[in-house]
Parts: structure tokens; C-alpha cells; sequence
């Protein structure tokens, strides 16, 4: 046999005939109060491609990561080609053929390809040899599977799609039999989606066992044979694919009917409050993201930035808010100039009457060691309300504290609790509060739902309707283009830091966008 | 990951710190057992030696003040996020600036003279930290590397202009000539005879002021605020509207001028001028207060107490024991960083486990009845 | 020429205990490890050294000693760093004051002569090495200073520090335990998912740093001078640490900064009292700072950028 790896005892071998590739049984897991796994029970089919589906949070990744090695269930039985196994590392679970894909790449930067994927699976003690092997065996998987990565190129310099493809690669060159992909479509444009499921297909095809993480209910529609729906921790349901429809599906993940539609009236856009123009904007490293946008957000309505993650959106975003430089272009607030000349805006701008709930509100948006307090005066602790010059008037802090939790119902409802002992809705209600209460004339918002209970959703898409019908203008950002869809008044499509097409939410359908978002560019889409 | 027991919060201000303290303590006994010497009693000595007596106390509060400010120091950075590992050289060439304006206003009443003093010897410090602060935000480099190195440029500078510049020309010993007696800042013998032929002087009020003062600028100013929000989350400052490289100049800046207050206390005051390598580590002493503090100023006053104590009374313990010398303290100090800085969560897993215990017991027992 | 090779002499000297000290701080931080107490652990391990070496009479039991105290600290490094998330650069000033207050104080008790050990000769310190030929080849023009007064004659630790350069970077660039060694210090989730122990990796860096720098503090001790002295390393620790930021964290370049520091040391030495025009007598200070103003100015990015790697510093935390 040609298999690279080093085939060790514990290895079941495919030829003791159990149907079964994986079998969890009665798997529980907690985190402290939080039960991430209850009973999960699941099967899954040697050469099928099987998909878990659930919201974030549902307990998916931790059920992955335990079958992996990375966590320990506190009970529970898994068996891997029927017989029972013990997996207490990642090398165990790689010795038993299992291969993950995270979702956030395990791949060293600075390293080539080649490097990356003898990483860990050395032959010898001496590099040499082990790489020429590697060589080999990756120009094999590459003719084989259309994996074709160049195998000298360093990790930072490939492009995301191709990233992927080398954790597909160190999984096989481990001789993984079972592949689990969390996520894997996340940080794809659709055609590398695409060539993707490419790829899985032809890995099934080959024997392989492929368990696909998602929340995107086309994929699984798209690639899978059978599929597992999980909520809360519990496995819910686990269908045949053909015998199942996207509708029940949500229904299954949500348990209850899905408010697909935001209720709200059309829009009565007044004048133009922001507008952007031939706006250029380089992240960190210099490389320009955003590349000449030009758009104009009226009071009264939402304009959606829809695209794939990546394509400039957190650039704009923090340029628009004053956290980022502007390279060129211009950025005007009521009419008036306020393109950001350094990182250091964004108290300015606030003072103008800009409002921003960021992206992502733990590494942004809140100071998770502070107080309650001292969290909803963050960017407005400058206001003479809360202090007249140097002074910090702490009383005042915690009375509009108070105030912002009454009105959006943040719990625990306690000003002098740590910030990060709330839950992720609760948490972004404290930014929202914040943002909201301080009656600004536009209001820019990034993924304002991720990582967010299906309850606090409902309420977080009601209280940015209410902004809108109170006369702001509101910039949304987010990947979620149910999300955009419900929301918008108008949609543009951002493709590679330019906007590729605008579309009407009422009429625009999925596919029309997609393919936008993909980078076709139609401009006569949605027209 | 194994599940966290909540503690309440008594257990992390006061329980693990004062057991991580202990626990430096403890080890540090062991080693006094180690040179044949018996620690109960080597501690009663240095009470003595710290408390017992005037002449003692006021040493005790003439080390406590150089530790006030350097503690102080390292804990304004620490609230930004910054680690200041130079209070030593900023501490050393702040003398210069206390000792050249006392020059320059030599025969000045010292009341005059000290707000002079607090500005030159503040502006210098400040400076030599300012500039690993400017290095950190305008260039990227890290402050702990730069500020050791600004620790070694300090010692050398310093001791050029000492021995080759300052030093008067009948003087054998490398020091600069004496302060104006009228500009020197008084001993604090002249209102408390207890106090007399110590070198407590009236900088331990300065001191105790500056306790206040950071209080004040941490928790109760809009720049305070600031600083402790780039310290826990910089993208968060940043997103708030701070600039974190105004903020890393000024706090580094504001970090340096505390640490050049002990130039009060020893080039205006207790010497009343300029002496090669007056510092004597105090500077890495403040690194211990501060960590041992929580980098609060209750917790520094009182961690600078200790310091002061196991200094004075470190002298003392040198006479009785001669086994134990003066580096019996740094041994403590390094040990005092090491359990409450570096290995501050060692103790909290026995501590989590143990109240998880007695709530099961306490429990059980409610369930019994 | 004699002048030129008495300068170079003392600079291979005075590099030695800076090559090892810095090689040793390169498999630390490769790995992920920040160390700044190396100058601790050179402190420890000389003092070690050095009170091994005068009770037993043995050199070897010195070397040994040396690199068996080093071996400790790093012990706790580790603990702090790796199992107990601390922060390794509070952690490594608190073994620098350990290392300055226990030796000393040990010292003091122990010897009674201030903190100094009993001066070792004999069998029991290590004394320079004569290689074949050394005396033969001695009157041979520019070959023979070279050979018998630059190569020869040091002391077995000095051959140990340079041999150490070229297999580290073999061991770096050909051998799978350097890969792994620049994989953890860059990003150690890759290793964690791919089955590997970050921990134990990290700790076999700390070992070889451990040996690396206890021979350059026994070098200190019991080759150079026959004593310990208190705070005998004099910064070289630290010297050591910018030497490697200069030499970005690779070995060979590692060497040369450490000869350039060592050579600005010898200077100091030669210059000592010497009276230049227009200036007077050299200002020893400004070639001791030299170093340290020449590490600022590359870290201000003025000569160069240095880029530590990814995750040095980082305590390793599985994520939920």
C-alpha cells in the first residue's frame, strides 16, 4: 500500500466490513453551567458525504473537536469503523484515519506547503527525505483530486481558496479515510465554493468519508447524502437529503417557525446623510481592500452591503467610522467633509453624529474586563455629561447605564457586573444600547447578529427597523444574506472592494446575487 | 477545558494575593533555614528593627517613599497595558534634573523650591521613559526590551557625568557637590525628634500624595478611563476614538515622571545631592510593589510598606545575623514577583476546588436536615 | 598585527559566554518562550559552577553544576510560562532578581567573603585548550598568529559556543525537530491539531537553552575568572538578548552580532585610559552603552526591522 502514513495498530481496517464509518452514542459534554452536547447519538456512512447543520452555538464544533481529540466528553461511546475507540489527542484521531479541516486554518504563515504538511508526520529525524516523499505524494493527491497547490509557495502569500486546499492536503497526506469541514465555505467566494464540492465529491467518489459543518442550508442541499440537525446542544433529527427541503430544515434548527420576513413598512428616504466617494482604504499590511467605492445611505432607509467575508467590508467599515486611514476619496457626514486622515477618528466622527455597532463586539466593541458602566459610555466618555474637563463623573456613568438596560432589556440587569459574564446577545445589546441611545444621525453596522440567539435577533432587526423609521440613515454590513435581504432597503454587492451591482430586495433573487457576490459582474442585476 | 468555579470577589482582591505573598514568604523562610538561622525569629528582628525604635521607623519610612513612587511607577503603565521595567534608569537621571535646578535656584527656600524640584526631576524621568513610550507607538517596538536598555544607557551616561562632570575637584568619592542647605528639603527630624538622624524627609508626603493622585487619574478621570481601556482591549480604544500612541507616550511619560519622584526623596533630601548609582535597585523593588499591589494605590502604599520593612529591618537583621545579608531582600522580592506576578494562577485551582468542597459540604448539610 | 590579535583574542573571549547566552535565549524564543532571564541564569549557573567546582575540586562537577542550576530556573520558567500561563517576561525579571539575591546571599553564608567563592585552579577550572601544532606552527608568518594566537588556547567552552552555531542551524533548517521548534514559536495550534505536544516541545527547547547557558555561566566562573563574583555577568544576559533581536532570531548572524558586542568590549578594555586627540581620555561609558543604543535604534527600525516570532510571548491556551 502506498499510504504515507505511519498505519498503526489501532487502526481499524476498512476491510472488517462495518457499514459504519463513524458511530458516536449518548455523547455529553459540558462547559461549567453551559451543556454544549446532550446524548448525541450519530452514524455515519462509509463513502457518504454527511452534513450537521445548527446555529451558532447548536454544540456542532464541539462535537467535531471531541471526535477529533481536542476535548474529552464527560460520557459517551465512539466508534470508529464499528469498533469502539478512545481518542484522547488529535495524533490518536489522525491515527485512526480522521482528518479535520478547522475553520480557522492550522497552518504556520512563514512555512511553504511542503513544510505545513510533513509538519507533524516526519518520516525520520532529518527533514530531507521527508520531503522529497512529500513531494511525491502531493503531486499524486494533486492529479488525483484536483488538488493542485505549488508546493514551494509560503503559506502567506496563496490565496485563501488555496489555503484550504493545503489543510485538505495534510489531512490526506496523513491518510485520513474520514474528512470533518468546519465551516469551509465561510471565507470562499462561490466558484471556490464550488470547485470545493468539487473536490469533496471526487473524495467520496474515492471511498472517502466526508462530515460537513455548516450553517448554510444550500450546501447541504448542494453536497450531502444525509444530513443532522442540531439545536441547542441536542441532536434533533438526522434525515436522508433528498427526502428533506431547506424549509424543514430551518424549522428543525430553530424549532419553530422561522420569521424569514423582518416586519416594516417601505421606506420614506428624506436626504442623504452619508455619502462615499471613489473611497481607497488599505488594511494593516498595506494592501489596498477597498478599491474606489462610491455610495450614498439616505435618512430613512438601509442600505446592505451584501458579500462573501473579506472583500473589504471590515476596512470600510472602520475607515467610515474614523478607525482607518483613507488612502483617497472622500467620506461626508450631513454634507460635511469627514474623510479620516489617521486611525484616531473615530471620537470626531461620533461627535458628527455617527453611531457604530462593530463587527465583531469582543475584540472591538467592549472592554469585556470592564463593568457593565463602564461599557455604555464607551466612545462617549469625552461628553461633559459625564464630567465636566479631565474629571469622570462615575455616578452619571452608571445612571445612563441603568437606563440603557431598562430600555433594552439587557440581563442580568446589574451596571456592576463584569462585562464578560454576559451572554453574546446580552452583550451585543449593551453595544447597541450604547450606539442607539445617543440619537445619532447615522448609524453604521457590521454583522450585527453573529454569534447571536435566534430570541435577541428578532429584537436586534426590530430596534435597527425603529432606528430607520425614526429618520436615520443606517449602513449595514453582514455576510448573512438572509440577513441583508430582510433588512435592506436597497442592497449593493461588494466584490473585491468594489461594488459590483446594486440589487432591489424585493425583486433580486438568490441566484442573480450570488452570482454578484461571486464576482460576475451583471450591472443590470436586479434592475 | 476544565469548568470555572466562580469565586467571589473577595478571594481575588484579597484571598490569592495574600496567599501568593505568603507562599514567597514561606519559601523565602525556608531558605534562611537553609544558612542554619531561624526564621520566626529572624522576622521578630526585623519588626524590631522596622517598628521597635525611631531610628529604625524612620528609616522604614525613608525606604517606604523611594518604593511609593516606583511602585507607583510600574503600575500606571501596567493599567495601559505596559510593562516599565526602566523605573530604575528614569529614578537615576531624574537626579540630575532635582539636582540642577536646586542649583540653578540654589538659596531658595525649599517650600519655594520643592514644586520646582517635583516639575525637573518629573520632567526628566518622564522623558527617559517617553522615549521607549515614542519607540513603542511611533516605531512598534516592544517597551520592555527598550526600557532595559535604557536602564544600562542611564547607569553609563550618569556615571560619565558624575565621576567626570559633577564631581567637584577635591572630591575622592564620585559625587556631585552638595545642595544649597536652605534649598534641601527638610528632614522629617525637624517636627518629629523621634524621627532624628534618620533620612525621612518630607518626600514621604509627597509620596503618600502621589497614592492619591493615581487613585484619582485611574478611576476617576476621562484619561484614567482611557488608560485602562487600552490596557484591557487597544482595537477597543482605538475604536472608542483614543489614540493609543498618544496614550503610550503620555502614560509611559506619566510613569517615568513617579519614578523620578524618588529623586526627592534622595538627591534633594536624604543625601542632598547626587551620588553614583543612587538608585540601588529600588527602581526593580517598585516592579514587586506594584505586582504585589494589584497595581492599586491601596495595595502599593501598603506592598512599599513591606519593602520598606524588609529593607530597614534587613539592616538590622545583618548585625544580629550575619548569615543573613542585604540580598536576603532581593531573594524576598524576586519571590514576591514571581508567585503574585508570574504564577498568580498557580493557587487558584487548590482555592477553586476548596470552595467548590465546601459548598457541596454546606450543601449536603442543608439536604440532611 | 599583535595588537590587532590581542584585540581579536579578547573578543573571542568575552563573545564566548554572549554566543552561548544567546544561542540558548534562540531556542527559547523560537519556540515561543521569551527569556529574559538569561541574565539570571547565567548569574545561577556560575555561582553554581563555581561552589561545585571549589568544594569537589573538580572543573567537570563545576560544568555540570553549572548547567544543573540552569536546568532549575528554567524549570520554573517553564512552570510559570507553560503550565500556569503567567507572564513570561514577569517571570523572567523575577529570576533575574532570584538569581542576583540567591547567589549572593548563598555566597555570603556559605564562604563568608562577601558573596565571593573560593578561587578554583587546579583540576578544578577549565584552562585553555592548546591545539595540535599550536606551537609548531607558531613562527609561521600570518598563519601562526592566527592559528596558534587566535584559534588555539581557549578554553573548552569557547570551542563548545562556536561549534553550537553551525549545528544550530542545521538543527533549525535540516532536522524535524527544528521544524517543529519554528512551527511552535509561530503558531502552535498548527502542532496542538496536528497531534503534537505543545507543551513538550517547548520544554525540550527550555532544556537546551538550560545547557547552552549553564556552560556560558560555568565559562564565566571557573574559565574566565577563577571565582564567582556577585552580579558577575554584568549584563551580558541581556547583551545576549539584543545580540539575537539584531540577528533576528537566526544563529549564524547571531555570531556575528555577538562578536561585534564582543569587540566593542574589548575596545573598552584597550582603550582604557588612552588619550585621544580632541576628546581626551576615551569616555569608557559611551562604549559600554553602545550596545544598548545600537539595539534601540534597530528596534526603532532605523537599521533594519526585526520581526520576533509570531506566538513568542503567548502563553498556549486551547480555545473553547
Amino acid at each position: 500500500m502506498a499510504s504515507p502514513t505511519h498505519q498503526t495498530d489501532q487502526r481499524p481496517s476498512p476491510a472488517a466490513g462495518s457499514p459504519l464509518a463513524i458511530e458516536l452514542r449518548k455523547i455529553n459534554k459540558r462547559f461549567g453551567p453551559v451543556h454544549a452536547n446532550k446524548d448525541i447519538d450519530l452514524a455515519v456512512k462509509r463513502g457518504s458525504v454527511h452534513g450537521i447543520v445548527g446555529e451558532n452555538g447548536a454544540g456542532k464544533s464541539t462535537l467535531m473537536s471531541i471526535l477529533y481529540g481536542f476535548y474529552h466528553a464527560d460520557s459517551g461511546e465512539v466508534l470508529v469503523g464499528g469498533q469502539p475507540v478512545t481518542i484522547n489527542n488529535s495524533s490518536d484521531a489522525l491515527a485512526l484515519g480522521i482528518g479535520m479541516v478547522h475553520q480557522h486554518f492550522m497552518l504556520v504563515d512563514n512555512f511553504t506547503v511542503i513544510e505545513n504538511v510533513i509538519l507533524g508526520a516526519e518520516d525520520s529525524a532529518l527533514l530531507d527525505p521527508s520531503i522529497d516523499k512529500a513531494r511525491r505524494e502531493l503531486q499524486r493527491l494533486a492529479d488525483e483530486y484536483g488538488l493542485a497547490v505549488p508546493a514551494d509557495a509560503v503559506i502567506e502569500d496563496l490565496s485563501v481558496g488555496q489555503q484550504q486546499r493545503v489543510e485538505i492536503l495534510k489531512a490526506l497526506y496523513r491518510g485520513a479515510d474520514i474528512l470533518i469541514l468546519d465551516e469551509p465555505t465561510g471565507v470562499l467566494t462561490p466558484a471556490e465554493a464550488d470547485h470545493l464540492f468539487k473536490v469533496l465529491e471526487t473524495l467520496r467518489d474515492e471511498g472517502k468519508t466526508i462530515i460537513l459543518i455548516t450553517h448554510k442550508l444550500r450546501e447541504i442541499m448542494a453536497i450531502t447524502d444525509t444530513v443532522s440537525v442540531m439545536r441547542q446542544g441536542e441532536m434533533v433529527a438526522t434525515l436522508e437529503t433528498t427526502q428533506t427541503s431547506p424549509e424543514q430544515l430551518a424549522e428543525l434548527m430553530v424549532g419553530r417557525r422561522v420569521l424569514l420576513r423582518v416586519e416594516k413598512g417601505p421606506a420614506k428616504p428624506g436626504e442623504v446623510l452619508l455619502e462615499i466617494e471613489n473611497l481607497v482604504v488599505a488594511d494593516d499590511l498595506g494592501t489596498e481592500r477597498v478599491k474606489g467605492v462610491s455610495l450614498s445611505v439616505r435618512a430613512g432607509e438601509i442600505l446592505g452591503i451584501a458579500g462573501v467575508a473579506g472583500n473589504g467590508q471590515s476596512e470600510l467599515l472602520e475607515a467610515v467610522a474614523g478607525m482607518r486611514a483613507v488612502r483617497s476619496g472622500a467620506i461626508r457626514l450631513n454634507g460635511e467633509d469627514v474623510t479620516a486622515q489617521d486611525e484616531d477618528s473615530a471620537a470626531d466622527l461620533r461627535r458628527k453624529g455617527l453611531a457604530h455597532v462593530p463587527e465583531d463586539r469582543l475584540r472591538m466593541g467592549l472592554v469585556t474586563n470592564f463593568y457593565e458602566w463602564e461599557n455604555a459610555i464607551l466612545g462617549y466618555h469625552g461628553e461633559a455629561r459625564y464630567g465636566k474637563g479631565v474629571m469622570l463623573n462615575v455616578d452619571a456613568a452608571r445612571a445612563e447605564a441603568r437606563r440603557q438596560i431598562e430600555k433594552f432589556d439587557i440581563r442580568p440587569a446589574d451596571t456592576d457586573l463584569k462585562t464578560a459574564n454576559f451572554s453574546g446577545g446580552n452583550q451585543q445589546k449593551i453595544v447597541l444600547a450604547r450606539e442607539m441611545e445617543r440619537d445619532p444621525d447615522v448609524l453604521i453596522v457590521g454583522q450585527p447578529t453573529r454569534g447571536v440567539d435566534i430570541g435577541a435577533i428578532e429584537f436586534i432587526h426590530g430596534q435597527i427597523v425603529k432606528m430607520r423609521d425614526a429618520g436615520k440613515a443606517i449602513l449595514l454590513v453582514s455576510v448573512e444574506l438572509d440577513e441583508i435581504r430582510a433588512l435592506s432597503d436597497r442592497i449593493v454587492v461588494l466584490f473585491d472592494g468594489r461594488i459590483v451591482g446594486e440589487a432591489d430586495p424585493e425583486t433580486a433573487d438568490e441566484g442573480e446575487l450570488g452570482l454578484l457576490m461571486a464576482g460576475v459582474n451583471q450591472k443590470e442585476a436586479g434592475r | 477545558m476544565s469548568a470555572r468555579v466562580s469565586l467571589p470577589r473577595w478571594v481575588d482582591i484579597v484571598l490569592l494575593p495574600v496567599l501568593n505573598v505568603t507562599l514567597a514568604f514561606i519559601i523565602g523562610g525556608i531558605v534562611v533555614l537553609v544558612v542554619g538561622e531561624n526564621p520566626i525569629e529572624a522576622v521578630r528582628i526585623m519588626l524590631y528593627g522596622a517598628f521597635g525604635y525611631g531610628y529604625g521607623f524612620g528609616f522604614t519610612l525613608y525606604y517606604t517613599t523611594n518604593f511609593i513612587f516606583t511602585g507607583l511607577a510600574v503600575a500606571v503603565a501596567f493599567h495601559a497595558g505596559l510593562f516599565n521595567i526602566g523605573g530604575e534608569g528614569q529614578s537615576y537621571v531624574a537626579g540630575l534634573g532635582a539636582l540642577l535646578i536646586a542649583f540653578a535656584v540654589g538659596g531658595l527656600h525649599w517650600a519655594l523650591a520643592l514644586p520646582l524640584i517635583i516639575i525637573a526631576a518629573g520632567l526628566v524621568g518622564g522623558f527617559w521613559a517617553f522615549i521607549p513610550g515614542w519607540l513603542q507607538a511611533r516605531r512598534g517596538s516592544h517597551v520592555v526590551i527598550t526600557t532595559i536598555m535604557m536602564n544600562f544607557i542611564a547607569t553609563s551616561l550618569m556615571s560619565y557625568l558624575i565621576s567626570r562632570i559633577l564631581k567637584p575637584a577635591n572630591v575622592s568619592s564620585d559625587m556631585s557637590a552638595p545642595i544649597d542647605p536652605v534649598t534641601r528639603l527638610p528632614f522629617l527630624a525637624e517636627w518629629f525628634p523621634l524621627l532624628r538622624n534618620t533620612p525621612a524627609n518630607i518626600s514621604f508626603f509627597v509620596a503618600i500624595a502621589s497614592l492619591f493622585f493615581v487613585y484619582w487619574l485611574i478611576w476617576r478621570t476621562k484619561f484614567g478611563y482611557a488608560i485602562r481601556t487600552m490596557g484591557h482591549n487597544p482595537t477597543a480604544a482605538r475604536y472608542a476614538g483614543m489614540s493609543n500612541a498618544r496614550l503610550i507616550m503620555l502614560t509611559m511619560a506619566i510613569s517615568g515622571a513617579l519614578a523620578g519622584m524618588m529623586a526627592l526623596n534622595e538627591t534633594a533630601g536624604a543625601q542632598g545631592r547626587l551620588m553614583l548609582n543612587y538608585v540601588a535597585g529600588a527602581g526593580f523593588v517598585g516592579i514587586a510593589v506594584a505586582f504585589m499591589g494589584k497595581a492599586h494605590p491601596i495595595g502599593v502604599g501598603l506592598s512599599a510598606l513591606l519593602f520598606g520593612v524588609l529593607y530597614q529591618g534587613g539592616q538590622e537583621l545583618a548585625f544580629s545575623m550575619p548569615a543573613i545579608t542585604r540580598e536576603m531582600i532581593v531573594t524576598i522580592q524576586a519571590l514576591v514577583i514571581l508567585f503574585t506576578g508570574a504564577m498568580s494562577e498557580m493557587l487558584r485551582r487548590p482555592v477553586e476546588i476548596a470552595f467548590l468542597l465546601s459548598r457541596l459540604r454546606s450543601a449536603d448539610e442543608g439536604g440532611g436536615r | 598585527m599583535e595588537d590587532i590579535i590581542s584585540i581579536l583574542v579578547t573578543t573571542v573571549r568575552v563573545s564566548t559566554p554572549l554566543i552561548l547566552a544567546c544561542l540558548a535565549g534562540l531556542y527559547s524564543e523560537r519556540s515561543g518562550i521569551v527569556d529574559i532571564g538569561l541574565e539570571g541564569k547565567l548569574i545561577a549557573s556560575a555561582f553554581g559552577a563555581a561552589v561545585v567546582a571549589a568544594v569537589t575540586g573538580s572543573a567537570w562537577a563545576g560544568l555540570l553544576a553549572g548547567i544543573g542550576v540552569s536546568l532549575v530556573f528554567s524549570a520554573v520558567h517553564g512552570l510559570a510560562s507553560i503550565n500556569f500561563k503567567g507572564n513570561q517576561i514577569i517571570s523572567g525579571v523575577a529570576l533575574n532578581f532570584l538569581a542576583a539575591g540567591l547567589s549572593t546571599f548563598l555566597g555570603a553564608a556559605w564562604f563568608g567573603r562577601g558573596g565571593n567563592t573560593p578561587p578554583v585552579s587546579g583540576d578544578a577550572r577549565f584552562y585553555g585548550i592548546q591545539l595540535p601544532f599550536a606551537a609548531e606552527l607558531r613562527d609561521v608568518p600570518i598563519v601562526g598568529p592566527i592559528y596558534s594566537g587566535l584559534i588555539s588556547g581557549h578554553a573548552i567552552m569557547t570551542y563548545i559556543a562556536f561549534l553550537a552555531v553551525p549545528v544550530t542551524a542545521w538543527v533549525l533548517w535540516r532536522t524535524r525537530f527544528g521544524l517543529r521548534l519554528r512551527a511552535v514559536g509561530e503558531n502552535p495550534k498548527a502542532l496542538d491539531t496536528a497531534g503534537m505536544s505543545v507543551s513538550w516541545l517547548r520544554y525540550k527547547a527550555l532544556i537546551i537553552t538550560s545547557v547552552l547557558v549553564g556552560i556560558g555561566g560555568a565559562y564565566l566562573s571557573i574559565a574566565q575568572a577563577a571565582s564567582f563574583t556577585p552580579n558577575m555577568a554584568a549584563g551580558r544576559g541581556y547583551i545576549a538578548l539584543a545580540a539575537l533581536i539584531f540577528a533576528k532570531w537566526k544563529p549564524v548572524p547571531a555570531m556575528f552580532a555577538c562578536l561585534l558586542f564582543g569587540f566593542l568590549e574589548a575596545m573598552q578594555y584597550r582603550l582604557q585610559g588612552v588619550d585621544l586627540p580632541v576628546i581626551g581620555p576615551v569616555p569608557t561609558q559611551a562604549m559600554q552603552a553602545l550596545p544598548y543604543i545600537l539595539t534601540i535604534l534597530l528596534l526603532a527600525g532605523f537599521v533594519g526591522r526585526a520581526i520576533p516570532p509570531k506566538a513568542s510571548g503567548l502563553p498556549y491556551v486551547k480555545e473553547r
